[in-house]
């Protein structure tokens, strides 16, 4: 049940921007530079950076719609259980490791990152815009987790709606409203 | 110590806004909407908002230049900025502001954690709809904020006397003025 009164039928953060569309645009710009536009983190990797911090958050939307993005963008969904489970065990580059353990340190306290887990990530071949950009994607996702979360926004567990949701975010990306579920 | 290359000149958030002027854009962008924009909550209400929960995730820039900008705000109260970071329940501020940083308090830590009564206790003190938003938004990228300036390891001064004059200046110009000075052009074009 909404802290506020939300425009019914709009799921998670979709509320809130409706809500509130002067807040919403530079919110989805944002998640749409860091996500979705040319990068040289693969957009599957940045989607699963943002799914681990809302994992880790405990935020089930954003965690759900993430993840299904992640899934979509690899074309691989057991990937994206795998690193939720362990992502140190899972199949994916020691880059990646490296970053979402940086990523898991922002999610907890941006002063717990240390010059070696730095140091670990450039070893891996990150670069500095590589680093940059996993910090500001974890402080992002708890940014709009706590949103999601501190609204009281509706949270739906119906995986169609998440990988419906999780496509069309693949495909265009962050800066256009999603459709109200009915 | 950053670390990534940071410009030596730029402490805090603005040498990792330089850094990445796309996404200093947007990040410039929400703040001006949500501590300048009209409101019914005041400048100086909002950027106390903003301060505590910087205070809370004890990022000393973030905390030390809201902090300016909300004493600039509020006629030079450098205590009662003070005041709030230390025990706002006893600050000469309003129930209504009260209330909704108990709320920005429970955001910082876990949006999970507002509960019916919290909200009620703010509507009580005559808290809108809109008011309560935008104190949960601010709460919430304030967390982001705080990470952003905590995860690159950027440089903080601590000497409050540094945000003092810059704290002025933002509370005149608003964010995205101030950042023109060291983000590239092409950043800056589309701002209002």
């Amino acid at each position: 049940m909404p802290h506020i009164d939300l425009p019914a039928g709009f799921p998670g953060i979709s509320a809130g921007f409706q809500f509130r569309p002067e807040t919403a645009k530079p919110m989805r710009e944002l998640a749409h530079v860091l996500l979705h536009l040319p990068n040289s983190l693969t957009p599957g990797e940045r989607e699963l950076i943002a799914s681990h911090v809302s994992s880790r958050n405990n935020c089930h939307f954003c965690y759900a719609s993430h993840s299904a993005a992640a899934a979509c963008h690899l074309g691989d969904a057991s990937l994206v259980a795998k690193v939720k489970a362990d992502f140190t065990t899972a199949p994916i580059s020691e880059k990646l490791k490296a970053l979402l353990a940086i990523a898991g340190k922002v999610q907890e306290d941006g002063k717990l990152v240390t010059a070696a887990d730095v140091e670990a990530a450039r070893n891996a071949g990150a670069t500095d815009t590589e680093l940059h950009d996993t910090v500001l994607i974890a402080a992002a996702f708890c940014m709009y987790n706590r949103y999601v979360d501190g609204l009281g926004t509706w949270q739906p567990h119906n995986e169609e709606m998440y990988q419906a949701m999780g496509k069309k975010l693949a495909e265009s990306g962050y800066t256009q409203p999603v459709a109200a579920s009915r | 110590m950053p670390h990534i290359p940071l410009d030596p000149d730029l402490p805090g958030i603005r040498g990792a806004m330089a850094f990445r002027p796309e996404t200093a854009k947007p990040l410039n962008e929400l703040v001006e909407v949500l501590l300048r924009h009209p409101n019914s909550l005041s400048a100086g209400e909002r950027e106390l908002i903003a301060t505590y929960v910087s205070s809370r995730n004890c990022t000393q820039f973030c905390h030390s230049i809201h902090g300016a900008v909300a004493a600039a705000h509020l006629g030079g109260n450098e205590d009662l900025v003070r005041q709030v970071k230390v025990d706002f329940m006893q600050a000469e501020i309003s129930p209504k502001l009260k209330a909704l940083l108990s709320i920005a308090g429970k955001v910082q830590q876990d949006g999970k954690l507002v509960t019916p009564a919290d909200i009620e206790a703010a509507r009580r003190e005559g808290a809108t709809d809109m008011e309560i938003h935008d104190t949960v938004l601010i709460a919430a990228a304030f967390c982001m904020y705080n990470r952003y300036v905590d995860g690159l390891g950027t440089n903080q001064p601590a000497d409050p006397a540094f945000y003092r004059e810059r704290g002025k200046r933002v509370a005149r110009e608003g964010y995205v003025a101030a950042s023109e000075e060291y983000l590239a052009p092409h950043s800056s074009a589309a701002a209002h």
